[in-house]
């Protein structure tokens, strides 16, 4: 029998998004009672970055509505806001900060997210990852104006949707021949990304852009073939890549984010990680998986404060999950793709905009896609969710 | 509805055990649930936190399970058992009289999600 580590005396969370609230939160609940120390590099409290290209975008919500914590919440947390962490050194669990303090705890949650991929250029050129980024994009988004969007995924599609519901000209610029393809493959990417046209937004895949033109402002996005499509204003949702650039020299592995075991330690003891800048072991995949989905990013963290508590914990019990709201229409999507599924539509109809699919692998459902099917959606979801055959690890 | 506040919501024989619909006649519009040990009730159908229908959730045992993001709801009291919902539902009270769900909508002002006027996306 083995005597379970002692929990530790403190905790300290690098990170004040989604998943270092979530973690304080978790801690807490489990009945926690530790020094816990949040430090975050944005001024705001923690905040819900989904409604950046949705409602608050749109203009329906503020930025109070975009609060993490409820009312009056006291998670008991010495929250250090504005604080930006340059370096770790995990032997010694102490995390240097751009103020020249050093901080240190006997467990170090890294929870430091994602940070947009940014292009260089005039104003007008937005993208949007932080409150502030779709704050300043919602005051050009005006009636009649052109907006060309660079990119097809999903903050792009959102942009999108939410700008031609506000009455722009709306264009979308895809490099790739399918947009989507990455996470839903072709034949579903096609199927989503065919509400853009559906709701007067122009789509135009397969040619990449060369670059965005305008001195002063933007003018136009300019394509690899020589065509220049004119704008007012540019959004580049181009993705995001892990907020582990001061964890370089760290000696952690960085491979794909910061690569865990399968409930959020790395190699480094009392080291830990969490959300999008982590890349959990997938016992499924059977290789470390970067999800950058809210969901996952808001319940891993229970599992990794079970893990720090007890010592040990399962991994995540259900399939990593993410929502998309455009053009009024729902999209849900859960489970693990490895990209030789069939896809077969089992209820809805594409040219409605509604579509329940199912993604099978030797006949076994792996993943399911919804639109506007929310029912169906969440009984299928809850079929993949079984339990994983691995056992617990540290 | 018959007289005002109360709402004839169809036969129970209708709604099968662990079902629930959603009754869209009212404003906001509620869900009605028929829990696998038979009990009927009725909660505003629109989550607290974002803009999702709970008729469409996940029913087990007398709480329901958002089906956007998870939050969990006590039928009884309308309570949140688990977050993001920081806060509970409105519970009307769900009776069968002779044989029918009727309900009795509370009197409380609902609890919408922030820029939700009526209604959930997607229908
Ligand atoms: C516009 C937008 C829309 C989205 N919509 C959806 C959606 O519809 N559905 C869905 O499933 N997901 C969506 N997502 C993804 C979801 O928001 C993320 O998965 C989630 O925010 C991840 O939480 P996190 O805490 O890991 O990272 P973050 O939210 O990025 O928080 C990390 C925090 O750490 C801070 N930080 C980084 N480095 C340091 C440092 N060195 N020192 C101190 N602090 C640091 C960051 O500034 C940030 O405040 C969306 C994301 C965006 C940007
Ligand atoms: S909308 Fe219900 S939990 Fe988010």
């Amino acid at each position: 029998m083995s005597v379970p580590p002692a929990p530790p005396r403190s905790v300290l969370v690098v990170g004040a998004g989604l998943a270092g609230h979530a973690t304080a939160q978790a801690l807490r609940r489990q009945g926690y009672d530790g020094r816990v120390t949040v430090l975050g590099d944005e001024t705001e409290r923690p905040y819900d970055r989904t409604p950046l290209t949705k409602e608050f975008l749109a203009g329906r919500v503020g930025t109070d509505d975009l609060r993490l914590e409820a009312d009056g919440e006291d998670l008991d947390v010495d929250w250090h806001l504005g604080v930006h962490a340059v370096a770790l050194d995990p032997a010694r669990r102490v995390v240097s900060t751009g103020d020249g303090r050093e901080w240190t705890a006997d467990a170090v949650v890294l929870a430091a997210g994602a940070r947009a991929r940014r292009l260089t250029g005039p104003a007008g050129l937005h993208t949007v990852r932080t409150v502030a980024d779709s704050a300043a994009l919602r005051g050009e988004l005006v009636p009649g104006a052109r907006l060309v969007v660079i990119g097809a995924g999903w903050v792009g599609a959102e942009v999108a949707s939410t700008a031609a519901g506000l009455g722009l000209d709306v264009t979308v610029l895809e490099a790739a021949a399918t947009p989507l393809a990455g996470p839903l493959g072709e034949e579903m990417g096609t199927v989503v990304a065919g509400l853009h046209a559906r709701h007067g937004v122009t789509l135009r895949c397969g040619v990449p852009v060369a670059g965005v033109q305008g001195t002063d402002r933007v003018t136009g996005v300019e394509l690899a073939d020589g065509t220049v499509v004119p704008a007012d204003v540019v959004v580049a949702g181009i993705g995001a890549a892990p907020a582990v650039d001061w964890l370089v020299g760290s000696g952690l592995d960085l491979s794909a984010g910061v690569v865990c075991s399968a409930v959020g330690a790395t190699d480094a003891p009392g080291v830990y990680a969490v959300g999008d800048c982590s890349a959990w072991f997938d016992p499924v995949l059977g290789r470390p998986l970067r999800v950058e989905h809210w969901t996952d990013a808001r319940e891993r963290p229970a599992v990794l404060a079970r893990l720090l508590l007890e010592g040990r914990a399962d991994p995540p019990p259900r399939p990593p999950y993410f929502w998309s709201d455009q053009y009024g229409v729902r999209v849900q999507f859960a489970g693990r793709r490895h990209g030789d599924e069939t896809v077969t539509v089992e209820a809805g109809d594409p040219a409605d905009a509604s579509v329940l699919a199912v993604y099978r692998r030797h006949g076994e459902p792996v993943a399911v896609l919804g639109m506007n099917q929310t029912k169906l959606f969440t009984r299928l979801r809850r079929s993949l969710a079984t339990p994983q055959p691995v056992p617990a690890v540290p | 509805m018959t007289q005002p506040g109360t709402v004839r919501v169809c036969p129970l024989a209708d709604l099968p055990r662990g079902e629930a619909l959603r009754v869209d006649e009212v404003d906001p519009p509620i869900a009605v649930f028929h829990t696998d040990d038979g009990e009927v009730f009725a909660i505003d159908d629109t989550c607290t936190h974002q803009d999702a229908s709970l008729s469409e959730g996940w029913l087990e045992g007398c709480a329901v399970e958002c089906p956007l993001h998870a939050s969990t709801f006590d039928l009884r009291t309308g309570e949140v058992d688990a977050p993001p919902a920081k806060v509970g539902v409105r519970a009307h009270r769900a009776e069968v009289v002779d044989g029918e769900i009727v309900v009795t909508l509370s009197t409380e002002p609902p609890r919408l999600p922030p820029g939700v006027l009526r209604g959930p996306v997607g229908r």
